[in-house]
């Protein structure tokens, strides 16, 4: 056993990425939620050249979709290599046909899984069972983690056991609670690695492995006379599985007194109640247990490891013979079952065992939902009694089915000496990067114990994060928020208003302001509720004004340096001077790579931290307290009674007949969430402006728009116009509004606008102000020009930029990031088209700040009318919408039918529909659209007066005699890689559908790893090197297939252009595809100035812009028409101004230079290429068509 | 009969004073080497900018911190960790050493600060790093309509203090010319520590765009012309103070070189004109300066300095006012 043990403080994810990166040669991954910084870490370890076990790095690629890294894994593994592989929900589940594969083939491989929701109703990013135990069948041995420890210690016990038993393992530990929680753990070293792998077993597998120097044939196909027999032969193997898990259990027990079972007990000896659990939940399972034996229950919990194979002797030895009331948790749902999976495993158990108990089923903690000791007590109380449900659930309130159980939520306390601490900040201001850092000097430079927790909303702009911390002298197994804290920092001012951020504050809690006011000033500027809990708890409460140390360091908004060293300073962790020391290497070892400078000003802010800090004298109240009302008395039902809870921070609290029993969502829900988070909003001089509409074009957010009204109409004061500057709309007036707590402040519209002022070309027509100064104003004026009608369509030319934008967009207010590239393009689909749209979103950003709840910015126009949107899976997406089209028609076919059929009774009116379904002349499909809209609501008038089956099945399918628009959406990594294959078979479908990629070329929503769309040159997580090959040319393969309508734009380089492939596409009667360039946070470049970069990105040639139009053929034309002109700009002069691509050139200058070269290459050749398919004929013209 | 070429700069040994001034070709080894190839006795390096590495520092830093712990998916940023960011001072540091060490002439590094901390840390560093002088290259607009130009005079000087206070290299000083008495400044310049004088730095100037109507900054090559204003001020301080004199600004040919050498100059710094056509050009210039020398019956460049000074020409006011008054009336028309 190691005597001396080595303390490190790191995730779970990276606890077991750490065991598998040393003991694999080959992994293939591919990026999922909550499991991608495993594979992530692995590629940067290989980058670094970090070898493993064996002195070799291993080689670390990234797969098109978790489908195909299973694939390349079942390779890897049949040649021979120590394989591994990261994943989890989705991803497991496209991995599970090779997992069978392998298991059948008895291949020695440990998958780690971030357990995670599988999506249903809902796609969830957070942690539960319900993707591992959809892999139960797989013939994968399953071990179960329930720590950072854990994930640590059993990723080991699970390679060692692979090897031996040839049973391939899913390793899995909670997503989220365990994979994202910074523990202090004990590390295992190479050392004991290598004492305790078998290399005779690396042999043995290697000599199974495909050699042709020893030929075998694996993976045949069997008939029924044999693939029974071999599917059985397997079975001794499987049988020998808990004693290989146990034996390495105790050899690492051995190493590091650590002791692991199959199955472990933890209770009284005679307990009469006992849990059985799995996962991270047993932290909070046996806090309650000590607790309820301390106050003389009988209790305990039986914690399971490895749950596949179920090894029921092992179960049934660590049960307590005198337990008679069992309770099996699942963290997972199967409807239709007789039970959730644990507790039937543990009901088949008994019953195998001949042993008697009255068993329970408890469900919990679905999609990370809380699960606490109270809640473990009230699971104890409810089995006690003779009333027990067989079935409940716990953590929520169900009153549709009755099956929550209630319990006493002030029960549990947490023990005295766990110092607790809660911190609140911005994204944007790096508190969650000073927690961990806190947490690692805790861990590391005390002997305390810390652990960090960290939750994220989400919202990708103004994005609030909340950090758990607890020290502890002893290890600290609490797997749950914290509910009262010790110290709660308040990271921004503003988050005293109307969040109740200081609930969380016990009684006398020391709390840390971070103030914009001077200390006479501050009490005053506190609302009154939070004033009052100051006053009613007795906070101890200190500010000091962190935002302007940093401004005047040059360190933006990052406080989180200046308010690291008050929180150590406040608490007793360590001395100031050790702790100001402390922070000072860890900021050495965070930043060090990134430059002395940027080291040295982060000690500074350190050095300035306390000197700047004071503690707060409380006055009295200043008024009376008052809640702010989350959403206006204006709001639907719905958004009042459930939406305004959620946007509050209190869905917890919603009752299950509150949440719509299929996922269907309300739309049209973004303008009711006020965030307000915009610190300048634009303000528009209308003197200046030359109604260009560009700046409401280019708005990500929609919080800037146009309207165009009659002049006799009497505007309130202070209500801004302008007389029309153009002939079209000669004799309206013009307003430009912002709606200012809609605004996030990016400026995109203010760089866009080409009008300056005569007299001071820095004064624009529309002008960044602090929102302080304007938003009692504009708020004002918002309200009323809502009220303003819209324009008719029929007044402006609506294939145009400007009249396009005079349509109110059904897309507005979304959370996407601040500047966001893609979110105006789908604004602007929705102003064209957005009343008979229906969207299949790919999973990632755009399904995020679209369908993430609480609210969606997909809107509903005055009729009601909007985009219908939907999001299947990530990899399905063209498939899904080819779908939708498919049904259209079916509706549609069905509905021509039925009109023929009931021509008798219909009359004329069965004639004037069908003629106009039938019309070919799609030219002007806004007036079609209308025509038919008339006929069908006429239809719907005359079939109300029918009688008979015939007209009732009209009416059901009347709504598709009308054209609907399919728009199948998604970003580069769904197009380019997981949904490629979809895609294309889409596009080779000829079906009419609308694809839409918005291209950020890199995976984005889950942070940045290259897709086959990142181009050559830039950097990007699994591409850290600089991506080495070009990027896919989508528009050209799609163009392959002659009838495709194909547009590759880019907004700010072209906004005509844009427009015009938009009103093309929905034209095109067959396969449309926009390739959209959308700038990404992960560009790495001023967002605000996004739109004006595209146009250098367009005369670079990086982005050149083309339309190719089947139609044109048609006519003898050349399908292609280039709409940008030969590039004038190196690549360099655009790619300098790009991080992705600048940093390699810090790094590594020759390599840069040399893939900058080869980029250039890139672009010339592939405007060569389109310059020579300009003049091409695909279409060839025989003798007689000529004659 | 061969003259003597040879010249003391700040303290080194130069074998002719026509070096290549702090400019982009100076940043490059093999540019370096191909200076010295062509006659270059000391090599001024680019400026070394604090502002620069500041700047370039905290993009990266602001660049790999944008969207991290922000994003439940994406906690940790949008761009991946690499091994080091060079965003400090080392790869001056690096071409420094390998100019010393490949070019074996005396390497100048030159330095342009923007904080009083700034200056001393990257002189430290320089000098730790062996460099065998050092160039404080001083520019700034004195665009504070509060200071006064005394305060801004003492600015100067009180850097040029700190900078000698923080090394022992030898200390060259870069200014403009836009001092309300540059003589006296001059002193005082070099009582405040420099050895040498280099006269004068060229910088970014405005322009403006009228197609966008925006502000568009740049450089323009000097010219011959340029010169004057350097012919001045090295006739009127040499012999007067301490410093050694460098012109820099305007010489393109060997007789800009001639000229300032009789007007005073310890060396002449070229820029422009070896980014114009080439690094063979220094030669061309050392050759042409040399021939006239020899033309001339100069034995040695020593003798040459300053025999057009101030002190010793015939008439010293004819490079102060009087110069304005002459020149105006040969523009004079002749109708």
């Amino acid at each position: 056993m190691s005597a001396d043990p080595n303390y490190i403080t790191i995730d779970g994810n990276e606890a077991a990425a750490s065991i598998a990166y040393r003991l694999s040669e080959v992994i293939a991954v591919y990026p999922i939620t909550p499991a991608s910084q495993m594979g992530e870490q692995a590629d940067a370890w290989a980058l670094e050249g970090r070898p493993n076990l064996w002195g070799v790095v291993p080689d670390v690629i990234e797969m098109q979709s978790e489908a195909g890294a299973a694939g390349a894994v079942h390779g890897s593994l049949q040649a021979g290599a120590l394989t591994t592989t990261f994943t989890a929900s989705q991803g497991l589940l496209l991995m599970i046909p090779n997992m069978y594969k392998i298991a059948g083939e008895l291949t020695p491989l440990v998958i780690h899984v971030a357990a995670r929701a599988i999506a249903t109703h809902a796609l969830s990013i957070f942690g539960d069972h319900s993707d591992v135990m959809a892999a139960r069948q797989t013939g994968f041995a399953m071990l179960s983690s329930a720590s950072v420890q854990e994930a640590h210690d059993l990723a080991l016990v699970a390679h060692l056991a692979t090897l031996e038993s040839r049973v391939p393992f899913l390793h899995f530990f909670d997503g989220f609670r365990t994979s994202h929680e910074v523990a202090k753990i004990e590390a295992i070293g190479d050392g004991m690695l290598r004492r305790l792998v078998d290399e005779d077993l690396i042999a043995a597998h290697r000599l199974r492995s495909l050699n042709p120097n020893r030929p075998v044939l694996r993976g045949s196909a069997q008939d029924p006379d044999v693939f029974f027999q071999a599917r059985e032969a397997a079975n001794p193997f499987y049988a020998l599985v808990p004693r290989i898990v146990e034996t390495a259990m105790d050899r690492i027990a051995a190493e590091t007194g650590r002791r692991y079972g199959l199955f472990e007990y933890h209770g009284a000896p005679d307990a009469e109640r006992v849990m059985v659990i799995m996962g991270s939940g047993t932290g909070a399972a046996i806090e309650a247990v000590d607790k309820l034996i301390e106050q003389g229950e009988k209790v305990g919990v039986v914690v399971v490891r490895l749950y596949r194979p179920f090894d029921v002797a092992s179960f049934l030895a660590v049960l307590p013979p005198t337990a008679q009331n069992l309770v099996v948790m699942d963290r997972t749902k199967e409807p239709g079952a007789v039970g959730d999976p644990l507790y039937l495993d543990v009901v088949t158990a008994l019953a195998e065992g001949e042993r008697s108990a009255n068993v329970s089923a408890g469900r919990y903690g679905l999609a990370s939902k809380e699960f606490t000791p109270a809640m473990v007590a009230g699971v104890f109380e409810e089995i006690r009694s003779d009333q027990r449900r067989r079935h409940f659930t716990v953590g929520i309130v169900d009153d549709v089915s009755g099956s929550s159980i209630d319990y006493d939520k002030e029960w549990w306390q947490e023990p005295e000496d766990v110092t607790r601490a809660v911190f609140y900040g911005l994204g944007a201001d790096g508190t969650v990067g000073a927690n961990k850092n806190s947490v690692k000097i805790i861990g590391e430079e005390t002997s305390l114990f810390a652990q960090g927790y960290f939750v994220y909303d989400s919202k990708k702009s103004g994005s609030r994060t909340v950090s758990h911390l607890r020290i502890s002298p002893r290890k600290i197994s609490s797997t749950y928020l914290i509910a009262e804290a010790d110290f709660v920092a308040v990271h921004h001012f503003d988050f005293l208003e109307g969040d109740g951020v200081l609930d969380v504050a016990g009684p006398g809690a020391k709390v840390l302001l971070n103030s914009p006011y001077p200390a006479k000033q501050i009490w005053s500027k506190i609302p009154p509720p939070a004033q009052a809990q100051i006053i009613e708890k007795k906070l101890d409460v200190w500010a000091i004004d962190a935002l302007s140390i940093a401004h005047e360091l040059g360190l933006g908004g990052r406080v989180n340096t200046v308010l690291q060293t008050c929180f150590f300073h406040l608490t007793d962790f360590l001395d100031t001077e050790e702790a100001v020391a402390a922070i000072k290497r860890y900021i050495g070892k965070t930043y060090g790579k990134r430059g002395e400078v940027v080291v040295r000003r982060n000690e500074e802010a350190v050095d300035r931290a306390l000197a700047g800090l004071f503690q707060l004298q409380p006055g009295e109240i200043t008024s009376a307290g008052s809640g702010v009302s989350t959403v206006p008395e204006a709001a639907p039902d719905f958004v009042k009674r459930v939406t305004a809870l959620m946007m509050a921070g209190k869905g917890d609290l919603l009752p299950v007949s509150a949440l719509p029993i299929d996922g269907t969502f309300p739309t049209g829900t973004a303008q009711w969430e006020k965030r307000s988070i915009a610190e300048e909003i634009p303000i528009w001089d209308p003197d200046i402006c030359i109604d260009c509409a560009r700046c409401a074009l280019v708005c990500p957010h929609a919080a800037i728009r146009i309207k165009a009204f009659d002049p006799s109409t009497a505007t309130p004061t202070g209500f801004l116009s302008k007389d029309s500057a153009t002939a079209d709309l000669e004799g309206w007036r013009i307003v430009v509004q912002v709606a200012p707590d809609d605004c996030t402040g990016c400026g995109v519209c203010v760089d866009v606008c080409p009008a300056k002022s005569k007299e001071m070309v820095k004064h624009k027509a529309i002008n960044m102000r602090p929102i302080a100064e304007h938003l009692e104003r504009e708020r004002r004026n918002w309200s009323y020009f809502l009220e303003i009608p819209e324009i008719d369509r029929s007044e402006v030319k609506s294939v145009s930029v400007k009249g396009s934008q005079f349509a109110r967009p059904l897309f507005e207010f979304s959370g996407a990031c601040a500047g966001c590239g893609e979110t105006p393009y789908l604004k602007l689909m929705t102003q064209m088209l957005g009343d008979r749209v229906i969207v299949a979103n790919a999973t990632g950003c755009s399904s995020i700040y679209g369908g993430n709840l609480p609210t969606t910015p997909w809107a509903t126009n005055e009729e009601g009318r909007g985009p219908a949107w939907s999001n299947s899976l990530f990899e399905d997406n063209a498939e899904f919408g080819l779908g939708m089209r498919m049904a259209l028609e079916a509706q549609r076919k069905d509905a021509i039918l039925l009109v023929a059929a009931l021509a008798p009774e219909l009359g004329e009116l069965a004639e004037q529909v069908l003629d106009v379904v039938e019309q070919l002349d799609r030219s002007d499909l806004d007036r079609l659209v209308a025509k038919q809209r008339d006929l069908v609501s006429r239809l719907k008038v005359r079939l109300a007066g029918l009688e008979g089956p015939l007209p009732r099945r009209l009416e059901a399918v009347a709504d598709s005699l009308v054209e609907t628009s399919v728009w199948i959406v998604g970003g580069d990594g769904w197009a380019y890689d997981i949904g490629f294959g979809g895609l294309d078979h889409v596009l080779a479908s000829g079906r009419n559908v609308n694809i839409l990629v918005l291209d950020t070329e890199v995976y984005s929503n889950t942070g940045g790893q290259a897709s086959k769309s990142t181009p050559r040159a830039a950097i990007a997580k699994y591409a850290a090197g600089g991506k080495a090959t070009g990027k896919k040319d989508l528009g050209q393969i799609a163009m392959s297939y002659g009838n495709v309508y194909v547009a590759q734009i880019a907004m700010g380089a072209n906004p005509t252009q844009t427009v015009k492939a938009f009103a093309e596409a929905e034209q095109h009667e067959g396969v449309s595809l926009i390739i959209a360039y959308s700038p990404c946070i992960a560009h790495g470049i001023e967002m605000a100035t996004q739109m004006t970069h595209q146009k250098e990105a367009t005369e670079s040639g990086y982005w050149p812009l083309y339309r190719y139009d089947p139609a044109r053929e048609d006519v003898g034309e050349p399908g292609l028409r280039l709409d940008s002109r030969k590039p004038t700009l190196r690549f360099t002069d655009f790619a300098r101004k790009e991080a992705r691509f600048a940093m390699l050139g810090r790094a590594n200058p020759d390599r840069a230079a040399e893939l900058a070269e080869a980029a250039q290459r890139d672009i010339d050749d592939r405007w060569q290429l389109y310059e020579q398919m300009v003049n091409i004929h695909r279409t060839a013209v025989y003798e007689e068509e000529e004659q | 009969m061969t003259v003597d070429m040879s010249t003391r700069y700040l303290g080194f040994e130069l074998k002719s004073p026509v070096l290549p001034s702090a400019s982009p070709l100076t940043g490059d080894i093999d540019h370096i080497l191909a200076l010295v190839e062509a006659g270059a006795p000391a090599i001024v390096l680019p400026s070394l900018f604090e502002e620069q590495i500041e700047h370039d520092a905290m993009a990266v830093h602001f660049g790999l911190e944008l969207g991290a712990d922000g994003f439940g998916e994406a906690p940790g940023g949008y761009l991946p960790s690499l091994d080091s960011y060079n965003t400090g001072p080392e790869d001056y540091l690096e071409l420094m050493r390998r100019a010393r060490a490949e070019a074996g002439v005396p390497v100048i590094a030159s330095l342009n600060g923007v904080s009083s901390g700034g200056w001393t840390l990257y002189a430290r560093v320089l000098e730790d790093n062996g460099v065998d002088a050092l160039e404080l290259n001083i520019y700034k607009v004195a665009a504070d309509v509060e200071m006064s130009s005394a305060d801004v005079e003492l600015s100067y000087l009180h850097l040029v203090e700190t900078v000698r206070d923080a090394v022992e290299l030898p200390l060259a000083v870069k200014v403009g010319p836009y001092f309300s008495s540059m003589a006296s400044m001059a002193r005082r310049l070099g009582e405040a520590g420099a050895d040498g004088l280099v006269l004068f730095n060229r910088f970014y100037q405005p322009d403006i765009d009228l197609e966008t109507l925006g502000v568009a900054p740049n450089l323009r090559l000097s010219t011959s012309d340029e010169l004057r204003l350097v012919l001045r001020w090295m006739a009127i301080l040499h012999g007067r103070i301490e410093p050694d004199l460098a012109a820099s600004t305007g010489v393109h040919e060997w007789d800009d070189a001639a000229k300032a050498i009789l007007a005073g100059a310890t060396v002449v710094m070229m820029a422009s004109g070896l980014l114009k056509h080439g690094p063979h050009r220094l030669s061309e210039v050392q050759k042409g300066l040399e021939s006239w020398l020899t033309d001339n019956d100069y034995a040695s460049v020593a003798q040459a300095r300053g025999s057009l000074s101030q002190s010793s020409v015939p008439d010293p006011s004819a490079f102060e006012r009087s110069n304005y008054m002459k020149t105006l009336t040969s523009y004079a028309p002749s109708w």
